[in-house]
């Protein structure tokens, strides 16, 4: 089968490989009909998250067909149309069972933090993903679900991370009534919990970036205020004035590892590698939030130490929340907010890009070429 | 500065999940009082082992499912063999894996010679988008390439022609 290949940091390219099987009898294989590049897939791109081992085919973001089925699934049957949440659950251990299912203990040998990602190093588990014609789904019985008719494809492959993370970005924000929210970050996560923002009755929200394109559909998608940080003097300030020199109530770092805006955040943690990535926007987050104010972590970072202002986390009383989507939790509820048309969340796909042009694929959207937000690509 | 959306209750779905009682993550963890059950819940049917798994060492056992993609071997496999000697929160873990992922890449390169593949670096750099939709920034990078080695070249060359003389 065709499938996406990591070459090495910022070098793939779409290559044969052997058909995945059945490997555990609550598995499924899945015929891919979409797949979408996530922004953390850059942060492996990059070769930034350890353990990436070349020949591995990311990808976890995607639906497809049911074309085969392990001996003790019941829930699905070949021909079904399901979407793949990136988390992998067994829906039985302590985590799972108390809604943690991006925590799960029986996915993943080879770290502990969180569980099983599809195609996303070996850190999360050494699955392989689904930027491919097949891929191996386990335990296929507890978080994939069969598409509903009504649901398109392209908000369907959308429901397997990104409108999900977004919305427990907000969601985790503990967002009241009134509130003015900050979002750093305009990829398509941060576009998407700024969108969310408004569901939890947001009264202003603003979204931090220096890419002009981004910022722009970011104001048209999500409605609300967006500058560029370049031309602000110093965006915590801006947030701290625009606030009535009070701080925001709720930031949301949607950006994770591979923030801008800060040379020794970058020197350090891009250039030399002495931190996981630079955490600029976490550490404006921060900053701009008021006393006693909630920051929410989506954007990812790498396993190893980040330099933030956690002093002030401190003496500010910050609560800081944060976890990988629980994505199969959610997905009522945001299919029925699609269905009331509260939202369309297609909206954000710029490109769809056959798997064989993989390789311009990850470079436009690494390189934000062609005004892209948002990458599918069709095997 | 003025808030730029007044009509901000206009907005589709405004306040639509303003009860936290009704969020679906609220609360993130619905607390059952399995914590203290420690490791001890109902497996499910465990997958058998058919290559090597590195396993964390704070793992009490190996999880009943996990990837069974690309082993470790070679060089970058030692590495990682070793890696995983030390716990999570040590550096020795975490940058002997990100050595072993430099190592990997030219092994991934002699790979594809042994099998009589050049790899197309430019190709797999996406340099085909940069030619569609980065033409300028493209030409610009490859004419200071151009221009730098050029003036090693010439330099060398000039140190070398001097050395003779």
């Amino acid at each position: 089968m065709l499938a996406m290949n990591y070459r090495g940091p910022f070098r793939v390219r779409a290559q044969q490989k052997a058909e995945p099987e059945i490997e555990h009898p609550e598995d499924v294989i899945v015929k891919v009909n979409r797949a979408c590049i996530c922004g953390s897939d850059l942060h492996i791109y990059h070769g930034l998250v350890p353990d990436t081992r070349v020949g591995s085919t990311f990808g976890h973001e995607f639906i497809g067909e049911v074309v085969e089925t392990g001996r003790d699934i019941k829930k699905l049957k070949v021909g079904d149309q399901i979407l793949v949440p990136f988390n992998i659950s067994c829906g039985r251990c302590a985590f799972c069972k108390q809604g943690l299912y991006s925590n799960c203990h029986e996915s993943d040998p080879e770290a502990t933090a969180g569980g099983g990602i599809f195609g996303y190093s070996h850190t999360c588990g050494g699955f392989d993903g689904g930027q491919a014609e097949y891929a191996r789904v386990p335990y296929a019985g507890v978080s994939p679900m069969i598409i509903p008719a009504d649901i398109h494809p392209d908000d369907a492959v959308l429901l397997t991370d990104v409108f999900p993370t977004g919305y427990q970005a907000a969601e985790m924000g503990g967002i009241r009534e009134g509130d003015t929210v900050v979002v750093f970050g305009a990829g398509p996560i941060g576009i998407m919990a700024a969108r969310c923002a408004w569901f939890f009755g947001a009264a202003r929200v603003i979204v931090i970036d220096r890419i002009e394109y981004r910022l722009q559909f970011a104001r048209e998608f999500a409605h609300c205020e967006a500058y560029n940080f370049e031309s602000l003097e110093d965006p915590v300030l801006f947030i701290k004035k625009t606030t009535d020199y009070f701080g925001a109530d709720v930031c949301i770092d949607a950006v994770g590892c591979e923030a801008a805006g800060s040379a020794l955040q970058w020197v350090t943690g891009r250039v030399l590698m002495l931190q996981a990535g630079s955490a600029t926007a976490l550490h404006w987050a921060i900053n701009s939030v008021k006393k006693g104010g909630i920051v929410s972590i989506v954007g990812v970072y790498g396993p190893t130490d980040n330099l933030v202002p956690i002093g002030n986390v401190v003496n500010k009383g910050i609560t800081i929340r944060a976890n990988q989507c629980s994505v199969k939790r959610l997905l009522p509820k945001l299919i029925s907010h699609i269905r009331e048309g509260y939202i369309e969340p297609r909206k954000i796909i710029t490109h769809h890009i056959p798997l064989k042009e993989v390789a311009d694929a990850y470079h436009i959207f690494s390189a934000k070429l062609d005004n892209c937000i948002k990458t599918v690509l069709i095997p | 500065m003025e808030n730029t959306n007044n009509n901000y209750k206009d907005i589709k779905g405004w306040g639509v999940d303003i009860d936290p009682a009704n969020n679906p993550n609220y609360p993130i963890k619905h607390y059952n009082g399995d914590d203290h059950k420690r490791l001890d819940w109902e497996r499910p049917p465990l997958q058998p082992v058919t290559v090597e798994i590195l396993e964390s060492v704070e793992q009490a056992r190996m999880p009943a499912v996990f990837g069974t993609t690309l082993p470790p071997s070679g060089l970058s496999g030692a590495l990682r063999r070793h890696a995983f000697k030390y716990d999570e929160s040590e550096y020795g873990h975490w940058l002997n894996l990100l050595l072993a992922d430099r190592i990997n890449v030219v092994e991934g390169i002699l790979d594809d010679l042994k099998h009589f593949r050049i790899p197309n670096i430019f190709t797999e750099r996406g340099m085909k988008a940069d030619w569609k939709y980065n033409r300028k920034e493209l030409v610009t990078k490859a004419v200071i390439a151009a221009a730098v080695a050029g003036g090693i070249i010439m330099y060398l060359n000039k140190k070398k022609s001097d050395k003779e003389s």
